[in-house]
Order: C-alpha cells, then sequence, then structure tokens
C-alpha cells in the first residue's frame, strides 16, 4: 500500500544538497538575466558614442550649430542644429494636438462612459496603437496630407498673422505641421492608455466624496480625479513626448526632407534626428553613417533623459501600476 | 508515522515587530491540538514556525526550537524543503492550483518530489483522495479542473494534497473559516478519521470546533495593541472549557472577550 | 431647495457640466477618426493590389516601371527576425521578470525594474544604430536577418519583462506558500506552479510584443538593409522584412511600386491586428492538466 519512501528527515541529507545548489543555481540565472538588462542600456551608449567619435572629432563644435547635412564631402560639412530643431518642434507640436484628446478620452470612458463602452473603446484605442509607423506614414502621404492642406489654408488666412502659422510661398502640404498630425495620431493611445490606468487608480471614495456634496459629474472630475492624478499625467505626457522624439519611418515618409531652422510649419519641408537616419543611412558612406550615429547617440541621450524623468515623475506619484503599457 | 512536535522558546518577528514571545509547547501525536485565541494572538505565526513557512515572509525570522521525534528542524542539515515535505499544512482558504486537474492537484507534492511512475501517483491519488473522504464525489472526474470543485471540496483536495506525500504531522491554519457550516462539518469530521495516523494541530477561531475537534486546547492571547503574542496556557480540552486554571482563558472561553 | 438663487447657479453648474462632458465625450470620436481612417483607407487601396502573385513573388528582375513584383521574400525576412528576436526576447524577458517578482531585493531589483521601464523608451531606431554599431560593423558581422532580430530583441524585451512581471504578480502568494508547503522547492515552485498559472497572460503580453516588433521598419534598415531577391539564410548577406518593403515602395515615383506599397501594408496591418485581436481574446482562463 506505501507508494512512497515515507519521507524521513534524516536521510534527505544528499536531496537537501541538491535542491539547494539548483535553488541557487537558478535564482543567479534569474539575477544575471537582470543584470543583462543593465549591461544593455550601458552597451548602447558606450557602442554608439565609440562610432561617434570620428565624427564628432571632425565636427567639432559645429556638429551642434552646423545646419546642413554632408558627412561625405570635403570637407564635410554637417551637424544636427536643424534635425534637433525639427525633433523637437514637431514633438511638441505633437503633444499640443494629442494631449488634450487623449487625457480628454481617457476621463471620458473611465468616468462618464457605461463600463462596458468604457472597455470596448479603450480597447479600441489600443489598437491605434498596433498599427506600424511604416502604415501611418503611407497613409500621411496618399490620404492625410492633401486632405490636411484646405485645413492648412484656412490656418493661414485665419491666424496667419502669426509666423507659425504662415506659408510665405503659399504652399503647403508635407510640411512639419503634417509631420506632427501623423506623430500626434501615433502618441495618442500611449497617452490615453496611461492616463487611464492612472485615473482608474483614483479612490472611488475621493470621487464620492466630491458627488455627495452635490457635484456634478465634470465638478467630480475637477476636484477628485484631475488633482490626483496630476503627476500622473505629467508622467503620460512626458512618456508620449519620448515616443515622438524617437519616431521614425512615419515622418521619413511624410515630411519632404529639408535641413532648416525655421518655424513657419505650415510650410513643406524639415527634418528631424530619426528620419534623417532612416533616409540617409542608405546612401552613406562610412564618414556619413559615423556621422549618423553621432547623431543617433544625442538622440539616445534625450529621449533616455525624457524617459528617467517621465518614470521619475510617474513613480513618485506611486503609480508604479499605470507605466509600460503599449 | 505520527510524530511529536516539541517547540521551545519560539520567538518570531515580522521585521522589528515581535509578533510572538517565548512559546513553549510540546504537540502529541494521534490527536489533534487546537490553537485558540483572540485575533491577533500569534496563534498563525507560531503554527508557520512549525513547519518553516514563517521565513517565507520577507523581513521574517525567528529564533527557539522546534524538534520532530527529538530533532530539529531549524538545525543545519535540514532545508526547510525537507521540513515541509514532512510536515504538511493545510491553509485558510482552499488554494488548489488552477492551471491543474483535481488529479494532478493530488499528486502535485509527489511530482514535484521526483515521483514519476503512473501506477504510484494513481495509487496515492485514489488512497488520498478516499482518506479525505472526497473520491467518492470525485472519482469519475478526476481530470477536470480543480476550480469546479465546491469551496469545501476544494479544502479537502487541499487536504488530500497534503497528505499524499505522507507527511507525519498536519498543520491546519484555520481551515473551515472560508467554508459554509455543512462543509466545516465534513472537515471536522475528516480531522477526527485522520487523527489516527497524523499529528494535527488546528489554528481556530471558532471554540465550538476546537470543543468538538480537538483532545488538547492551547490559548494564546496578547496584552494589547503592538504587544507579542503568548501562550497562557495548554491542558486537555474538556478541562480548558471548563475549569481553565488561567482567568483570561475563562474570560475568552465564556465569551468577555475576544 | 427652491430658493431662486439656488437654482440660478445650479443652472450655470448644470450648462457647464454638459459642455465639458460633451467635450470628452468629442475627444473619444476624434481619437477614434484616425483608426477607421487608416484602416479603412489601407484596406481600400490595398484590396486591389493584393493578389496570390503577390504573397509568392519575389522583387527579383523586376525594374521600376515593371508591374507584378511581390513581397514573398519580404515576408520570409520578417518571419525569420520575428523568430530569432522571439527566441532570444521571451526566455531572457521571463527569467528577467522571475527576478523582478520572485527574487528581487532592495536596490538592485528597483534598478533593473527601472532600467527595464526605460528602455520601453528606447527609440526603434537607436536600436538599429546599436546593432549597427556593435553587430554590422563592430563585430564585422555584415547585414542579415539575425543583426534585424538583435534589434528587434532589444526592442522586444522590456515589452515582454513588463507584461510577464504584471502576470507573475497576479498569481496569489497562496499558491507559492501551498507548493512551499509540499515539500517544493522555490525553482520547482515557481517554474512548475507560478509559470503555468500565469501562462495564459504571457502568452498574451508575448504576442503584443510580436505584434509591435512585427511591424518596426528602422532597426531593418541599419540592420537587414534590404534586398530584392529571396535569402532564406538569416545568417548571411542582406535580407528584405515586409516593413522595410513598404518603405523602400512607397519611396518610388512611379505607381506600380506605390500599388505593392499598399498591398505590402495591408499584409502587415492585417497580420499585426491579427495578432492583436487573439492576443487579447487568449483570456485568463487557466488550461486544465498542466503538468
Amino acid at each position: 500500500m506505501t507508494a512512497v519512501d515515507p519521507p524521513a528527515l534524516a536521510r534527505s541529507a544528499r536531496r537537501r544538497r541538491a535542491t539547494r545548489r539548483a535553488d541557487t543555481a537558478f535564482r543567479l540565472v534569474t539575477l544575471g538575466s537582470g543584470l543583462v538588462v543593465v549591461v544593455l542600456i550601458v552597451a548602447i551608449g558606450v557602442f554608439l558614442f565609440v562610432h561617434a567619435t570620428p565624427a564628432f572629432r571632425k565636427a567639432g563644435s559645429s556638429f551642434f550649430t552646423e545646419k546642413a547635412w554632408f558627412p561625405d564631402n570635403s570637407p564635410a560639412r554637417f551637424g544636427i542644429a536643424a534635425l534637433a530643431f525639427g525633433t523637437v518642434l514637431s514633438s511638441i507640436v505633437a503633444l499640443v494636438l494629442a494631449v488634450p484628446v487623449a487625457v480628454g478620452s481617457a476621463l471620458f470612458l473611465t468616468e462618464l462612459a457605461p463600463r462596458r463602452l468604457g472597455r470596448v473603446v479603450g480597447y479600441l484605442l489600443d489598437l491605434l496603437a498596433a498599427v506600424p509607423s511604416v502604415v501611418y506614414g503611407l497613409w500621411g502621404i496618399y490620404y492625410l496630407v492633401p486632405r490636411l492642406k484646405p485645413v492648412e489654408q484656412w490656418l493661414d488666412r485665419t491666424v496667419g498673422f502669426i509666423p507659425l502659422f504662415h506659408s510665405r510661398a503659399g504652399i503647403y502640404g508635407r510640411s512639419l505641421f503634417a509631420a506632427s498630425v501623423v506623430l500626434a495620431i501615433m502618441i495618442l493611445p500611449i497617452i490615453a492608455a496611461i492616463s487611464r490606468e492612472i485615473f482608474r487608480q483614483v479612490p472611488r471614495a475621493d470621487r464620492e466624496a466630491a458627488l455627495a456634496l452635490g457635484a456634478t459629474r465634470w465638478e467630480a472630475i475637477r476636484l477628485a480625479v484631475l488633482p490626483y492624478s496630476r503627476g500622473g499625467i505629467v508622467g503620460a505626457v512626458m512618456l508620449g513626448l519620448g515616443r515622438a522624439l524617437g519616431e521614425t519611418i512615419a515622418i521619413a515618409m511624410v515630411l519632404a526632407a529639408a535641413f532648416k531652422v525655421d518655424f513657419h510649419i505650415l510650410e513643406p519641408g524639415g527634418n528631424t534626428i530619426a528620419a534623417n537616419i532612416a533616409t540617409k543611412f542608405g546612401l552613406s558612406g562610412g564618414a556619413g553613417r559615423d556621422a549618423l550615429v553621432a547623431s543617433g547617440l544625442v538622440l539616445f541621450a534625450i529621449t533616455l533623459a525624457v524617459n528617467v524623468v517621465a518614470r521619475g515623475v510617474v513613480y513618485r506619484t506611486g503609480l508604479a501600476a499605470a507605466e509600460g503599457k503599449p | 508515522m505520527a510524530k511529536r512536535i516539541e517547540a521551545g522558546g519560539v520567538t518570531a518577528w515580522f521585521g522589528s515587530f515581535k509578533a510572538i514571545d517565548d512559546i513553549g509547547l510540546t504537540i502529541e501525536p494521534k490527536q489533534i491540538t487546537a490553537l485558540i485565541g483572540p485575533s491577533g494572538c500569534g496563534k498563525s505565526t507560531f503554527i508557520r514556525t512549525l513547519n518553516r513557512m514563517h521565513e517565507v515572509v520577507p523581513g521574517a525570522r525567528m529564533e527557539g526550537k522546534v524538534l520532530l521525534d527529538g530533532e530539529d528542524i531549524y538545525g543545519p542539515e535540514f532545508s526547510a524543503t525537507d521540513v515541509r515535505r514532512t510536515i504538511g499544512m493545510v491553509f485558510q482558504r482552499p488554494n488548489p492550483f488552477p492551471t491543474m486537474s483535481i488529479r494532478d492537484n493530488v499528486a502535485a507534492g509527489l511530482r514535484l518530489n521526483g515521483v514519476r511512475r503512473k501506477a504510484e501517483l494513481d495509487d496515492a491519488v485514489e488512497r488520498s483522495l478516499r482518506l479525505a473522504a472526497l473520491w467518492d464525489e470525485v472519482s469519475h472526474r478526476l481530470g477536470r479542473a480543480a476550480a469546479s470543485l465546491s469551496g469545501g471540496q476544494q479544502q479537502r483536495l487541499c487536504i488530500a494534497r497534503a497528505i499524499a506525500v505522507e507527511p507525519d504531522v498536519l498543520l491546519m491554519d484555520e481551515p473551515c473559516s472560508a467554508l459554509d457550516p455543512v462543509s466545516t462539518l465534513t472537515i471536522e469530521d475528516l480531522m477526527s478519521d485522520l487523527k489516527d495516523q497524523y499529528t494535527i494541530v488546528v489554528v481556530t477561531h471558532n471554540m465550538q470546533q476546537a470543543a468538538r475537534v480537538s483532545d488538547v486546547t492551547a490559548f494564546f492571547t496578547i496584552a494589547g495593541a503592538d504587544e507579542p503574542g503568548r501562550l497562557v496556557e495548554v491542558g486537555a480540552t474538556s478541562k480548558i472549557f471548563t475549569k481553565p486554571d488561567d482567568e483570561r482563558t475563562e474570560a475568552y472561553i465564556t465569551g468577555r472577550f475576544g | 431647495m427652491t430658493a431662486i438663487g439656488v437654482g440660478r447657479i445650479s443652472r450655470r453648474r448644470r450648462v457647464t457640466n454638459t459642455i465639458l462632458c460633451s467635450l470628452l465625450g468629442l475627444a473619444v470620436l476624434v481619437a477614434l477618426a484616425p483608426l477607421v481612417a487608416v484602416l479603412v483607407y489601407t484596406v481600400q487601396r490595398g484590396y486591389h493590389a493584393l493578389s496570390p502573385h503577390f504573397l509568392t513573388r519575389s522583387m527579383r528582375g523586376v525594374g521600376p516601371l515593371d508591374k507584378g513584383g511581390g513581397a514573398y521574400h519580404a515576408i520570409i525576412g520578417t518571419a525569420e527576425q520575428v523568430l530569432i528576436a522571439g527566441l532570444l526576447a521571451v526566455p531572457l524577458g521571463l527569467l528577467v521578470a522571475i527576478y523582478i517578482v520572485e527574487y528581487g531585493r532592495g536596490t538592485l531589483r528597483s534598478v533593473v525594474r527601472f532600467l527595464v521601464d526605460v528602455m520601453t523608451g528606447v527609440p526603434s531606431i537607436v536600436a538599429g544604430l546599436f546593432i549597427f554599431a556593435f553587430w554590422v560593423v563592430g563585430l564585422h558581422k555584415g547585414f542579415s536577418g539575425l543583426a534585424a532580430g538583435l534589434a528587434l530583441a532589444v526592442l522586444m524585451l522590456p515589452v515582454v519583462v513588463r507584461s510577464s512581471e504584471e502576470m507573475l504578480k497576479l498569481v496569489p502568494d497562496e499558491l507559492r506558500e501551498a507548493s512551499y508547503a509540499l515539500g517544493v522547492p522555490r525553482w520547482r515552485t515557481i517554474l512548475s506552479v507560478v509559470l503555468p498559472t500565469a501562462s495564459a497572460g504571457i502568452t498574451t503580453g508575448v504576442m503584443l510584443a510580436v505584434a509591435r516588433v512585427a511591424g518596426e521598419t528602422a532597426p531593418l534598415l541599419l540592420t537587414a538593409f534590404g534586398t530584392d531577391g529571396v535569402n532564406r539564410s538569416p545568417f548571411k548577406g542582406a535580407q528584405s522584412g515586409l516593413p522595410l518593403y513598404v518603405f523602400t515602395q512607397a519611396g518610388s515615383a512611379f505607381d506600380v511600386a506605390v500599388r505593392r506599397a499598399w498591398a505590402g501594408a495591408l499584409t502587415l496591418i492585417v497580420f499585426v491586428l491579427l495578432l492583436t485581436v487573439i492576443a487579447r481574446a487568449v483570456t485568463a482562463r487557466s488550461r486544465v492538466g498542466v503538468d
């Protein structure tokens, strides 16, 4: 009847050693894997830096002031002034467009919509994040840009006295503005998803306290939900910013490349660090590729800084569960 | 198979909080020992030091000795794993493995400890389920998910899982607190059946249950918040519930506090 | 309750409430509009261009003005590159998640967690540059499907870690305790009890990660480089990939190429969205009979 030996404490010495060894081994394997992450981040910085050095040496301080990009010419003339400008400006415009829509729809879905509807629409918004950027780029060229032209013309007519919304030649199209609209569409689901997580963590009691005072639903949002989630929303916006700064292909496709520092965002032309790498890489020689790596290092540094700060903000507001959602 | 537990000077901490202080208790084999007392008196903490489950909680540590038939379970020659294979445990809430079938749940301990032969496993499964008084209810659906059982059945399944590895001692930490009265009675009957073969320790907050099933009762209490739990008195259940020596025990069993 | 003053204030509040709540609702419609527009337009344009021919031919010997040609070579490339990325990132990512949830303590755990989060923000072009600098020219390995797989793995890793971490955290401690109480060592508990319990959720996370990297173009430019013909070996020579193919064809000035770009885009979007939808459908319902 006894199918197994009665386990005796004293007799399991050998097995105990084996168990302990297996446990330690497994723990060390997982620890090693964790360290791989640390090593990877460091390695990205180090390898980019090593390959960027020749380009930095060649360009000197003009790397940060020069607008043109002719690294393979002799003498070489290249710098990231125009690229960095375009990267930052397009990302800011994208944020201005995306944040109200993203936060507003997140509020609607968590606070106002019936639970079922909120889930279904939230799910659809997540799908927006799943569309590959090359598809957004293609769609941007052939669908969005032609349909944006009248909007751009209208903007010029009504608020064209502000240089930002004026096209001096009267032509519109593959502009920084169009690229920013595509960017906005791409970062919208990220900001919306994180905002939804954050709103969901507002204690029910806070909301009910406001409602019990006779607050309307909007007042409850303003009194209980928004103050509680301010930090988290800042974090969400910054994560969206990080994504916008690094977006490559959609911008490379939509934006007509031009190297200029110019606030007339409705005029065609402009460029970003990431898009420039994508469009120039295949045609570049060794020196050109080194220069592209150098620009990539700058991009890496910027996005790293933005992400570290954003995560810091999100962590500090005690909403650790909210980050990292697609 | 059933073995004697002698605990002496058992003191346990969670971080800097001392949960129990200097508990000494001898638990006899083939008897049911009930640990009773008000919430937070450390009875659950104490029972978890008996099979080294206490140290699973991060920051938890303990001092003192626990001997199983004279062998120190905290001695350097034993690992926590060895101890837990020898001293089984049933938890407050039924916790069958949700990804496993009924059969696999019962066989889990054996299989994870290296038993591979199917016949051997099948034998153990049937024997344990019969012992846990669950065989008749589930023998025709051993392949079904454990989650398909009722709460009481799940708890009996957990008992079957614990006894399948043929432990010497069975620790039960409020095994009925999540169950309805009918299931509770079934489990109590089962405990009485099992005591011929095992040393059984049961933590309960239900005094009727302690009175119904146990042979020996130990009463724990705390002097106040932030104070550690202490053992007040231990004795034959009939005596504790009729003529306790300590007035705190009397106050508790007559329902004046706790 | 009937005081006029109260009534007037509450009317203003009511109007404010209605306007702002409507604006929030409008935001949802604005957010959903591009999704509908992208899907409908891609299907419209891609449907006519997509054919069995497209899925079974490469671009070898197809001139810029020629009709015909397809994405077969690119589909093969993407399949191999994503497979390589998954084979590297999934086991590693799982182990990192296990470290974070089950073993990690103190500062090191927080650092690893934080860096995983930061890594999710590394732009895909930077991942491509890294593998280019480290593997393609640093180790003189040249452009290859494997290099693309490495770059995609860098992007996939943090996504797998994060989703697996969430799933492992959902496994109740009671199950771990039940297993410890049976005398099962910790590593076996993790492999035999914790992982199977979390498996449905982990699978969903992995599928979403695959869907994400399968659509990446930028890293492929710098690692696989792209080619017109079929290259079945991911280890030697440049390879194409479906997103890269769409990018290249879209860059052409000729209508025939743009048609191919749309066909490729439709293929890609169907694959990615199908994967996403199936991933979500893999519910947290536990599987029975896990050994």
